[in-house]
């Protein structure tokens, strides 16, 4: 089969990432969340993960959330990943800010 | 308007990459590049304004928005408000004509949610693109994408929402048109007016400062948010959610990301504001109904992600 593997070892998730399509793009067309997914567009940070094996290509991301060292040590976007060989990946817990829930504004219907 | 301050001016966005952003604002939305500058940074306005330029985009490593401008009636206006920040303990910033091409003198400040606001007074003049001023057409052919009508207002998230809201009430002379309280009573949402609109800008209460959650353009119709909808999945853009309808304002709407992560909305309709009218207050409790209308639950992505 075409593609790269990619496996998120903290889900079990395993999908494939067609050539030149992020890794965000390829789980969301198989309809998984085993990422969050915020703005696609390296912008908001919301979909970072850790690349613990294999290669990949990097696309434009917010230096905010992906300083060069986070880049060395694999911590990167989802939506700006291109694989170039099968991707072990885990989640990455998301910074304080995007935890800090306002309690008030809850989803509520 | 009651102190001089007129409309929405100008917006500067910080985009990852220039060439993806001039196409998404330009092919998409339908705004038109009027300049550059020695910066790198690209100008551009919807056809209906009569301001050179409405957005302004810069080259970064970090998206997001450095400052929202508005215009004021007069450099009498500007030097008033200019005293009236300073007198209200807020620090400005004197930025001199032509830092932008073509724009007068510029008042910065930041309010205690983190954001940068600037005042202005003069702008070179180039009439709604497209038309003549004397018996113009309905409107001009060649508009693209989207063929926003104007850039409308922003939405920013931050913290200490009762001071920014004094600085905007009691020094600038805004209204509060809509608002949105907790069950303690305070407020969480505030959607501020210096005009018939809904909302001139509006924030929400976010504890880490200065985030930028969407610039907003207008569109006419419903069938235009619907045809913004048809473009979104034709160029597969990054849509967040609708079309749909707000609680808050009314309006018709539909919001989607820009190539470097900053959120844009279309929207048409919605609520009229005169200074005789009273705030309209959501409860927190219905902010899922407040937000989408139809839904009536939040998607997360809404309230967390910004830049």
């Amino acid at each position: 089969m075409a593609g790269f593997h990619v496996l998120n070892r903290t889900t079990g998730d395993r999908f494939t990432c067609q050539d030149g399509q992020s890794v965000l793009k390829a789980m969301e067309q198989l309809g998984l969340k085993c990422v969050p997914v915020g703005c696609r567009g390296g912008g908001c940070g919301y979909c970072k993960i850790r690349v613990l094996e294999g290669e990949f290509e990097c696309g434009k991301m917010s230096k905010v959330h992906v300083p060069p060292e986070a880049v060395e040590k694999g911590e990167v976007l989802a939506c700006r990943i291109y694989p170039l060989t099968d991707l072990t990946i885990e989640c990455v817990p998301l910074p304080e800010a995007a935890l800090a829930k306002q309690t008030t504004t809850k989803s509520l219907r | 308007m009651k102190k001089g301050v007129m409309r929405p001016g100008h917006v500067q966005i910080r985009v990852l990459d220039m060439d993806e952003a001039v196409k998404h604002y330009t092919d998409l939305l339908g705004m038109i590049e009027t300049d550059r500058d020695d910066q790198g940074r690209v100008y551009l306005k919807a056809w209906t304004e009569v301001d050179k330029f409405s957005l302004v985009l810069r080259e970064a490593d970090e998206p997001g928005c450095d400052f929202m401008a508005f215009k004021v009636v007069n450099e009498e206006a500007l030097n008033q408000l200019e005293r009236d920040l300073v007198e209200y303990g807020v620090e400005v910033e004197q930025v001199p004509a032509e830092e932008l091409k073509d724009c007068g003198r510029r008042v910065r400040f930041q309010v205690p949610s983190g954001h940068t606001f600037e005042l202005f007074a003069d702008k070179q003049y180039t009439g709604k693109w497209g038309l003549s001023s004397v018996n113009p057409e309905a409107w001009p052919r060649g508009l693209q994408g989207m063929k926003a009508v104007r850039f409308d207002h922003c939405l920013f998230y931050g913290p200490e929402l009762a001071a920014v809201y004094d600085i905007f009430v009691n020094v600038l002379g805004f209204h509060l048109a809509e608002q949105v309280l907790d069950p303690e009573g305070t407020r969480i949402a505030q959607f501020l007016t210096v005009s018939m609109k809904e909302h001139d800008i509006a924030f929400i209460h976010h504890e880490e400062k200065g985030k930028f959650h969407h610039a907003s353009f207008f569109l006419e119709t419903w069938e235009d948010v619907l045809r913004a909808a048809d473009l979104i999945s034709m160029t597969d853009t990054s849509i967040d959610i609708g079309p749909t309808r707000h609680g808050l304002t009314h309006g018709k709407t539909i919001y989607f990301f820009d190539p470097s992560g900053n959120r844009n909305e279309v929207f048409c309709g919605g609520d009229y504001f005169y200074p005789d009218h009273k705030p309209v207050t959501w409860q927190a409790e219905q902010l899922g109904k407040a937000i989408f209308y139809h839904d009536r639950v939040l998607n997360e992505r809404f309230l967390t992600v910004l830049t």
